[in-house]
């Protein structure tokens, strides 16, 4: 809402305070103004003239020779380029020495030979908005009403000694969508009284009812309406001083009928329709709600197909007017009107919302319906309205409203007790006190014995219901720097993190620190990419859609992390990063459901990629490209941090977007038995390409099992007295054989006195045979409480070799 | 032959002051210390002393053994000292070379910063709440008194799946979960979380974003209480100068409601670009929880009394790192990620 500064001054004295010191004090109680915004771009020495004689310019076809004069009794002749410019016309006249908005200087001239002393001046020129202005007056100079006089600064006639305050209002106080509203809030800030100005009605003798009935079909969206008729009216334009306050508001003018229901609009808040009687059927206004299929002209020319929960204004048959949102063309205030039905309702806020939003018409006129007008400013405004427009476009008001009201506004009051303020609060203020805010505040009150406030609340504030309101309106009041400074008074409560959030945190600083970037990306996707890694992205749920997306790509909720990963890693490579080793740990969203009915299952998770070089080459270090046992011992690392494991182990899969030769699947030991809760693995190279990416392998798990499996508390472990035995193994057998079922073997077969099994040579070659590997075990061995004798180790170990030789037809390497 | 003991001193101790090389003072020793050296040769004539005599010349041979022996090792140190100091200059290398530096990765900037508020909280006894990033309209607002067709539901376009529900706008319906799970009982919370509104990505929105929200409820909350933790909040992490100021404000779930400012660090209040001349800067929402709220959690408020606040985390980062668009934590680019690898 803009509001001006002089505007807000003729309700209350604004003497002492600046633009910006009142826009200070406001924003400090708590309504926030954005800007000050003088009126005035940069004008001075412009003041109005009159054209005594316009002709061509000898030499130029474009320009004229005008006379002016500008009440200085000496003429001036001004060149002057616009189309419009003609003898006997009121302008403002920039003279010899004037400065214009854009630092412009005027100065005597020369214009093809024909001395210029001085401008006349369009609009634009003098730094007003010409959007705010009718075409004509738009495209050439300004042309002054009649009766302006001459010599008068233009400032003044056309309002630029004024600021204009735009205040950004939080969606309770709309109250303050009015200046009157604007002018109680700054009256409560200052303690300075607020005079409205009593309207002065020109009635004529025949009673209004004569002329309008009304009646509410649609009591749960029309609360009240009422309805005045104005008869004679001539149409014309406003006088400058209403179209100066629009403009300042940012409204255009119209006509003096259409400006002065916009000016009580902006003055009290209240919209109002001012209808072409004599186009309204018999006087007849019913307001109702649409019928299906019922179809209706709007102002701006627009055929709107209504809907049945759309709220119209009718003359008994036809829509006329879209009720709070815009007028029907077919009962438009036009030149050639000459009797007016004005209109005050208040219509339901949401109705009039959803209407606006649907057709996209948010108008100065839904904005405060949606937000529920004031219902002790419906009558009011009306009579102000009439009285205006008597006033400035002649005419004479019919006796007395026509109104019905559906549901009458009560007086709202509210109990509080001072005791509940400052234990609130945490302030000790006295009864005074409390009792000055509610009278600066125009709050109506009574105090108990026991200083309880019964307080009257005025209509116009509907933020007001709750003890707490009032207790906010008395803190802002008092000033929020006031209430003191005081720690929580009571137990002592310990802080912690839960357990899934300190192992994320763990895993984080663990992951860090060897080298891994942790990165957060969108949780909004494209529907391709949750199509990627089934395995990973649920084969029998499906993704959760928005239903308003705001592009194509941010549609769906991510179903994995690494499709999200791959889109980082893509990101990166393009900008030369070609190297990364990245992780996220965040939620991934799944539904069985077509159309949700219940929320969709959140799984945290755990992923990583890695993608070219983890060790960049160096001087003293060779290049070393990732490969499937980096990402592997990434997990590995992880399982080692939480402690499990033991309880991890890892078999080949072959998903889809993975390498089929180079992903395994990780499997967990839970009390529901072996679980597989992730795989790691090469990305496919067919998606490697598509994506651009060198080898890149990624890994991605579920975090809740982990949630509950780890972080047992640590137990010491006496550390061994006894020495042990190490026995190195190496044997041939077929590739296809994997290495970790050799492992298991040795731990089934050695039982507890194998303290570690670890592989520390693999490789093949022609010397083996085709399809031969050969790998070597280092075996240790370890009794807890004696030493192992050579004959007992030299037979347990025999036991383990024979184990491998007959089970994988495994030869001994001597 | 006394003479010829003390003539050998001589003239060895003559010859070794000569000597440049380890091979030479060698040669030296076995010349005149030697089993068939020069000493040995002339002690052999001493079976043909007199008793007397004997001892008196087998001090003397002693003496000009110790003498030469001495000169020998002052020597052998003197070369074995050059020797080292020659092996070692061979052994010089470039120090300015780069070392093999262990690996840094970067906790990403926005859970940094995340941490770092959890952890100012978690030492004023707050415990950390999560919740579901989806939820139903319900917790996102009915409960938190923004009935549907409320106004100021405008304030935050929301991405909804259906009718009824929606990605989160804010971790506020964390509060309500929380007020339910504690059935009356005294809470002090933080809820860290992603957030979702509608608005077009620029330097400054961004769709998606991170809210750190508090909630405290007990007995006699005042708000004077929030203003206080607000500003040990404030100095810890701003620093111990900091300042903060409220302005009132609108919150549907807070009455009294405030936007909070810190005193700009930068400038340390006197104005400048990061604070555009203001010397304070806007980073928190907050009030005093609503009675329609605490009455929808199952809490009565003739009984207790509490507060909320609010902060966004992206907002503090920008502030904190002095990052000029918002994005950068969202593409993740490495080269941006790297420059918070260290403390």
């Amino acid at each position: 809402m803009k509001i001006s500064y002089q505007w807000l001054n003729e309700y209350i004295d604004l003497s002492g305070f600046t633009g910006a010191e009142l826009a200070e004090k406001m924003t400090r109680g708590g309504i926030e103004i954005d800007e000050v915004e003088s009126r005035n771009k940069g004008v001075t020495g412009v003041v109005v003239g009159y054209v005594k004689s316009r002709e061509k310019h000898p030499d130029a076809d474009k320009l004229n020779v005008c006379k002016v004069d500008v009440g200085t009794g000496e003429e001036l002749q001004i060149v002057c380029g616009a189309k419009n410019v003609d003898a006997g016309q009121l302008v403002p006249v920039a003279t010899v020495g004037a400065k214009l908005p854009g630092d412009l200087h005027i100065k005597r001239a020369k214009l093809r030979g024909v001395e210029s002393q001085g401008m006349i001046c369009s609009a634009k020129e003098l730094g007003i908005n010409d959007k705010l202005l009718p075409k004509e007056q738009q495209e050439g100079i300004l042309v002054l009403p009649p009766h302006t006089v001459i010599g008068t600064p233009i400032e003044g006639v056309l309002g630029l000694n004024d600021e204009v305050l735009e205040l950004d209002l939080t969606p309770n106080r709309s109250d303050c969508l009015s200046v009157i509203g604007t002018a109680y809030e700054i009256g409560a800030l200052t303690g300075r009284e607020v005079r409205i100005p009593e309207p002065a009605i020109a009635h004529a003798s025949e009673r209004t009812d004569s002329h309008v009935q009304v009646t509410i079909s649609a009591p749960e969206q029309c609360f009240h309406y009422s309805a005045r008729y104005i008869k004679g009216v001539k149409i014309g334009e406003s006088p400058l001083w209403l179209q100066n306050r629009l403009i300042a508001a940012g409204i255009r003018p119209i006509n003096n009928v259409v400006d002065v229901t916009n000016f009580v609009l902006l003055e009290y808040g209240q919209p109002l329709h001012a209808f072409d009687a004599d186009q309204v059927k018999s006087g007849r206004i019913d307001v109702r709600l649409a019928h299906e299929g019922e179809t209706m002209l709007t102002l701006d020319d627009q055929e709107r197909r209504l809907e049945p929960h759309m709220l119209v204004i009718t003359d008994g048959e036809k829509p006329i007017a879209l009720a709070g949102v815009m007028g029907g063309a077919n009962s438009e205030v036009t030149g050639d009107t000459v009797n007016i039905l004005l209109e005050s309702a208040r219509f339901d806020g949401g109705t009039v919302r959803k209407t606006s939003r649907q057709f996209g018409l948010r108008s100065e006129s839904s904005i405060r319906f949606e937000k529920e007008v004031d219902p002790g400013r419906v009558i009011p405004a009306l009579n102000r309205a009439a009285a205006l427009i008597t006033e400035l476009a002649g005419g004479l008001a019919t006796e007395g409203i026509v109104e019905v009201t559906t549901a009458p506004a009560k007086q709202q009051v509210v109990e509080v007790a001072l005791a509940k303020i400052n234990r609130y609060l945490g302030t000790s203020l006295s009864s005074l006190e409390v009792q000055t805010i509610m009278n600066r505040l125009s709050f109506g009150y009574s105090v108990s014995e026991e200083d309880v406030f019964q307080v009257e609340v005025p209509s116009r504030r509907g933020d007001i219901s709750y003890d707490v309101d009032l207790i906010e309106e008395v803190a802002r009041l008092y000033g929020y720097d006031n209430i003191p400074t005081t720690p929580i008074f009571g137990d002592v409560t310990p802080g912690a993190l839960t357990k899934p959030q300190a192992i994320r945190r763990e895993l984080r600083k663990r992951l860090t620190d060897a080298g891994l970037h942790e990165v957060i990306s969108y949780s909004f996707t494209g529907p391709e990419r949750t199509q990627l890694f089934p395995a990973l992205s649920g084969e029998s749920t499906k993704a959760v859609k928005l239903s308003m997306p705001m592009s194509e790509e941010r549609s769906v909720l991510r179903t994995t992390l690494i499709a999200q990963l791959l889109e980082t890693a893509a990101y990166n490579r393009n900008r030369k990063n070609e190297s990364a080793v990245i992780f996220e740990i965040g939620s991934v969203f799944h539904t069985e459901e077509e159309k949700l009915t219940r929320l969709p299952q959140e799984k945290h998770r755990f992923a990583a990629l890695l993608t070219g070089n983890r060790v960049e080459p160096q001087w003293n270090r060779k290049a070393a490209a990732v490969d499937f046992y980096d990402a592997k011992g990434v997990l590995e690392t992880v399982f080692a941090v939480l402690g499990i494991t033991d309880k991890v182990s890892y078999a080949a899969a072959q998903p889809e977007h993975f390498h089929p030769g180079r992903t395994a699947a990780v499997q967990l030991e839970t009390e529901h038995g072996t679980e597989v809760i992730g795989y790691v693995g090469q990305l496919h190279p067919t998606l490697q390409l598509e994506s651009d990416l060198a080898d890149t392998y990624v890994l991605e798990i579920e975090l809740a099992p982990l949630y509950q499996l780890a972080g047992d508390e640590i137990v010491y472990k006496a550390l061994p007295r006894y020495p042990a035995m190490q026995r190195d193994i190496a044997v041939v057998l077929d590739m296809g054989v994997p290495a970790g079922e050799l492992t298991a073997l040795a731990w089934q077969t050695a039982g507890e006195l194998l303290e570690s099994v670890r592989v520390f040579d693999v490789f093949t070659g022609e010397k083996l045979g085709a399809g031969k590997k050969s790998v070597a075990l280092s075996l240790v061995y370890r009794h807890a409480e004696r030493t192992l004798t050579d004959e007992e180790v030299t037979e347990l170990h025999g036991k383990v070799v024979a184990g491998l030789e007959q089970s994988f037809a495994a030869e001994l390497r001597k | 032959m006394k003479e010829r003991l003390e003539a050998l001193r001589g003239e060895a101790l003559q010859e070794l002051q000569q000597v440049d090389n380890p091979q030479v003072l060698n040669d030296l020793r076995v010349k005149y210390l030697g089993k068939k050296g020069a000493l040995t040769e002339i002690l052999r004539g001493m079976g043909g002393l007199s008793a007397e005599e004997r001892p008196i010349i087998g001090q003397v041979g002693n003496d000009v053994r110790a003498a030469i022996e001495a000169v020998i090792e002052e020597k052998q140190a003197i070369f074995q000292q050059a020797e080292t100091e020659a092996r070692l200059r061979g052994e010089t290398i470039d120090v300015t070379l780069p070392g093999k530096a262990l690996p840094t990765g970067a906790v990403h900037p926005l859970n940094k910063v995340a941490q770092e508020i959890e952890d100012i909280f978690i030492g004023l006894g707050y415990t950390i709440a999560e919740g579901p990033e989806v939820e139903t309209d319900y917790y996102n607002f009915e409960a938190l008194n923004l009935p549907k067709n409320h106004p100021a539901r405008d304030m935050q376009d929301s991405f909804y799946i259906t009718d009824d529900i929606l990605m989160r706008t804010q971790t506020s319906p964390v509060q309500v979960r929380t007020m339910q799970a504690m059935k009356g009982k005294p809470i002090k919370v933080i809820c860290p979380g992603k957030v979702y509104r509608r608005d077009d990505d620029d330097a400054t929105h961004s769709f998606q974003f991170n809210q750190i929200e508090g909630l405290v409820i007990a007995p006699n909350i005042r708000m004077s209480d929030l203003k206080g933790t607000l500003l040990q909040f404030a100095q810890q992490m701003f620093g111990s100068q900091t300042q903060i100021r409220l302005r009132p404000s609108f919150f549907p779930f807070t009455e009294p409601s405030a936007e909070v400012d810190v005193s700009c660090a930068q400038c340390g209040g006197h104005g400048c670009r990061m604070c555009k001349q203001t010397g304070w800067l806007e980073i928190l929402g907050c009030g005093m929880v609503h009675p329609r709220v605490l009455e929808m959690g199952g809490y009565d408020p003739n009984e207790v009394s509490g507060f909320a606040f609010g902060m966004g985390v992206e907002r503090i980062a920008l502030l904190k790192y002095g990052i000029d668009d918002i994005r950068h934590f969202y593409t993740n680019d490495l080269r941006f990620l790297q420059q918070f690898a260290r403390m």
